[in-house]
Formats: C-alpha cells, structure tokens, sequence
C-alpha cells in the first residue's frame, strides 16, 4: 500500500511487574480500515488498546499515530485519536448534552462548530432522544453509544475500540456494528474482541494475538478465499459410487449427508475437485456441485490459539 | 483546557448536595462562634475601655473567630478533596482525560481551581460576618483582608494536600482518611511549643504560620511557606498520575 499509516506501532511490548503481558507487536493501520484484535480473554488485547490510547506507558517500542509519536509528542498525537475503553468512561451525573459538549471541548472543538459536532455526533449514535437525560439513569445500551460518541466526537483519524458491544441487547449490537463500519469508511478503526462473528460482521482486516503475540494477520476478505481447504462440498447424482470416490487420490474421508451432499475430507496438497468432475461425467453420474468449504475464522482461531495450550 | 477541567469540575461539585450541605454546617458553626465572640465583647468592653490602649471590636474578633473557623476547614476539608481524582479512578472515567490532548499538570490543576474556587465562596461567606460590623461600627479592613488572605493560603495548602491524596487511591474514603491525617498532625505539629526544636516544629506546623496574618504581620516567611507546600503537593499529584501509566 502507497498510502501512508494511520497507525505504525513498532516492537510494542509491555510487562507487569515482570510478567510480559505484551511481546514485540508491531503492525499498521491504513485510512478506511476496519482492524479486528482477536483473542481469548487474558491475551493483552485491552493492554494493547490502552497503549494505543496513551492510557498506560509501553515498557518497549514506539507508537505513531498520524506521524506523529505518542510518547515524545502525546498531545499533538491524541488529537487524532478517540478512544472507548472497556468501561465507557461516562460522567454518571450529567446529562448526554453536557457530557459530550465538555469532550468536545476536551478535543478542541471550537465554540463555533460545538452545536453542530453535538447535533451530528447524537444523529449518528442514536442519541437525538436523549440528549437531556442524566447519563445514569441511561441503560447500558446507551451508556455505551454515549462511550463511542465522545470517541468520535472530534472526528479522530483514529479510534480504538476495547469490547464495544460487550453487554448490549441483539439489536443494539447489530446498529453499533452498523455504526462502526461506517466509521471505518473515513477513519481507521481498531477493534478488539473476543466475538468471531463481531469479527466476520464489521472487519476488514484481522489480527490475532495470544500470550502477547500477534501470531495471525489476514484480510478478511483473503480469510475466505485464498485459504487452503480441506473439505469438498459436492452433490452428484444418485448413482454416485462411494467407494470409488473414496479410493481417489487426495481424498482422506467421504461424508453423506442427509439432503443428498457430500463432504469430502480432503489433502489440500492434491485437490482432487477436477478430477473428481471428470470421473462424474466419464461415469455419467451427473455434477450438481462442487464448491470448496472454506476454512471459517473460528477453525483459524482455535486452531491458532488452542494448539500452544495442549503441546 | 485547564478551564474546561475546572468548569466541569465546579459544575460537578455545586450539582452534589455535599458542597451545599459543607457550606451550610460551615456557615452555621462559624456564624455560631461570631455570635459568641461578639457576645462576650460586648460583655466584657466595660473593662477593655478602661486599658490605655483598649482593642477595637475587628482586633478583637478577627483571630477569635478565623482560627477556629481554620480548623472547622480542616475537618472539612477532606470531604471536599476526596472524590476529585480517586473518584474517578474507581469508576474508571479518568480514561477520558487520559486520551485527551490534554496533559496531566492541565487536569491537576483544572481540579485544584475548580475546588479552590468553592474554598473562596466558603472563605468570602466567613468573611461577610465580621463585614456585616461595617453597618454599625468601622472595621480596620486592613486587617481584616490580611486574615482572609491568610486563611486564603491555607484552604490553599489544605487543597493541594488533599488533592494529592485523592490521586493516590482509587478509593474516596481512604483518601479522606489520608488527608486528614496528616492535615491534623501539621496542624497539631508544635501543640506544645516547649519542647525540643519547638522552632523547628513551629516552622513546620501549618497552625503556626497563621498566626502573623491573623496579627496583622505579613510575613514573607509564612507567605512562602504556604507556597511551597501548594507547589509540591500539586507537583506530587502530577507526578503519582504521571508515573500511573508507566507502574500500573
């Protein structure tokens, strides 16, 4: 990619007393990106995003945001940064209007352009409702979407997101994904998460980490079709013969299933779907289909982070 | 920025019935020892006349009713500081601050103006009684704004102490509790003044350096120290938050 980063975070680690809860990250994030930080709990995700976010000091390495270095220039940096963390870090006792109007003017929005920040930010959260009402007496839903209003408030080049659908209802989730993949079309987004299909729903990128490592990056988009499968979904005639298809070479099992399809396990090394094809016409059982079943971000997952823990 | 800190800040504390409810029991227990000492000048100004030199009624009041008002602040004081920063350690809003473009000493003392502005309306309230004499007899102002601004230093001290202490837990009550510690022990610091270094512990005692003001001596010493002692705890409180991030 030609264009410049968001986000260059070189080397990045972090210890706890000792413990490295953080080991040498290093990755970018480009303008118009949506970036999934995937892991199980405990994998460093949130130290990460609190690194990211200028909420904790790194024990290594360097992060720029814009070009410019978080640690060596912090206030210049977090002008172009909206954060959520974990725990929205809401003012229980105010109103939704007071409390985005003081983070606007946190974030140096003019007195000019506050009303206007205010009107589009509650318009794009959901909030034009509530705008009056004390933030406590809201419920977690909106707690919540009060959380990633003072994130983007400021229009920051950059949000970091830690958890944000953690505890909210089917539909709130489904309108925060919404939400943040229309921020990812002007901003760069990260995101972390323990969810897969919060992953499949809103990335375009995603990156696994365990113990502090990051030990997966792929596009999404590459997640489904350039990895290697090991399982056919074919449906052929009624004649089809089994055990002859088992005898093949590259075929490691044959599953029927109740609607007629097979799933053949297979040797990605020796694909045998053309040759499968061929041996259906020569026999003359008749080709319905034959697709590739793609291996899903979860098999990629547990496999990936699963592995390390039983060896 | 410090402003915007501040506002909110203020707004916060003017919003919670604590504020109200301090200045109220403040008010009432001052207000109460003014009546008395007013009382008991008006009793005893037979006698005073017949001195050569006899004190005027502000002379007289003036040290009576602002050392004690000053240790009525004392007790109060960490109820008022406690909350400002562990409060929002606890509840984790500090994260808010912290991805700002906004730096620490900019906080620290966005939240020390703010709560020094609420000291001043308890200290302007405090000082309207002694003013209220102006109605019926003349009050050296003098001297009376040489006591104020010498209680002034000291809600001043007081605060940076609690402040510093709020950032030090994520706990309000232990923070209070912190505080008043040891603004008790620099107060009672030289209770006897007879024992060894009783100089020394003069020197240190919060109590002590009010007295000049509340005499009518103003003293560059006392000044000072009053000073230093806002100047480090605030530096203190900078730096804890400071180096939050990087030991967290």
């Amino acid at each position: 990619m030609t264009q410049k980063p968001l986000i260059r975070v070189r080397d990045l680690s972090r210890y706890y007393h000792g413990l490295c809860a953080v080991d040498q990250i290093s990755f970018e994030l480009y303008r118009g990106e949506v970036l999934g930080f995937l892991g199980p709990n405990g994998a460093g995700k949130s130290t990460v995003m609190r690194m990211l976010s200028g909420n904790l000091a790194p024990s290594a390495g360097s992060i720029q945001i814009h070009d410019l270095d978080l640690l060596a220039e912090p206030k210049q940096a977090k002008r172009h940064l909206g954060f959520l963390p974990q725990n929205p870090p809401l003012y229980l006792d105010m109103t939704v209007d007071e409390f985005l109007r003081f983070c606007a003017k946190l974030h140096r929005i003019s007195a000019t352009r506050l009303e206007d920040a205010l009107y589009e930010v509650k318009q794009r959260c959901g909030l034009a409702e509530v705008g009056s009402r004390l933030i406590g007496t809201l419920s977690k839903g909106y707690q919540q979407r009060i959380g990633i209003a003072q994130a983007v408030i400021h229009k920051p080049a950059v949000i970091v997101l830690d958890e944000p659908t953690v505890g909210l209802d089917p539909i709130q989730i489904r309108d925060i994904r919404q939400l943040i993949k229309e921020l990812g079309r002007e901003h760069g987004v990260i995101l972390s998460t323990h969810i897969l299909p919060e992953v499949q729903a809103t990335c375009s990128r995603v990156q696994i980490i365990h113990r502090g490592q990051l030990v997966f990056n792929e596009q999404m988009q590459r997640l489904t079709d350039d990895f290697p499968t090991t399982h056919l979904n074919v449906r052929l005639g009624a004649m089809a013969d089994l055990e002859l298809i088992y005898s093949m070479e590259g075929v490691e099992g044959v599953q029927p299933k109740a609607d007629g399809r097979l799933i053949i396990e297979i040797d990605p090394e020796h694909n045998p779907a053309s040759r499968l094809a061929s041996l259906a016409v020569q026999k003359g059982w008749g080709v319905f289909e034959i697709s590739p079943q793609r291996q899903s971000l979860e098999q990629v997952f547990v496999g990936l982070t699963c592995q390390e823990q039983s060896a | 920025m410090i402003f915007t800190v501040a506002q909110r800040e203020l707004k916060v504390l003017f919003l919670s019935p604590l504020a109200w409810v301090v200045l109220a029991l403040v008010q009432f227990i001052v207000a109460y020892l003014f009546l008395l000492h007013l009382d008991q000048y008006l009793l005893i100004q037979p006698q005073l006349a017949t001195l050569d030199n006899p004190p005027g009624v502000s002379e007289y009041l003036i040290a009576r009713l602002f050392l004690p008002a000053s240790s009525i602040y004392l007790m109060v004081m960490p109820l008022l500081t406690m909350r400002l920063i562990s409060e929002e350690l606890q509840s984790g809003s500090f994260a808010l601050l912290l991805s700002a473009p906004i730096s620490m000493t900019e906080i620290v003392l966005g939240k020390y103006l703010a709560l020094m502005g609420l000291l001043s309306l308890m200290l302007l309230l405090t000082a309207l009684m002694p003013l209220s004499l102006l109605m019926v007899v003349p009050v050296d102002l003098a001297a009376l704004a040489l006591a104020v601004l010498g209680c002034w230093l000291l809600l001043a001290a007081f605060a940076a102490i609690g402040l510093y202490f709020s950032s030090l837990t994520a706990q309000p009550l232990l923070a209070a509790v912190g505080a008043f510690a040891l603004l008790l022990f620099l107060w009672l610091i030289n209770a006897t003044g007879q024992s060894e270094g009783a100089e020394l512990l003069d020197y240190l005692a919060l109590s002590a350096h009010l007295r000049g003001f509340l005499s009518g001596v103003l003293q560059s010493v006392d000044l000072i120290y009053y000073l230093l002692l806002v100047v480090a705890f605030l530096g203190l409180a900078i730096r804890r938050l400071d180096n939050m991030r990087l030991n967290d």
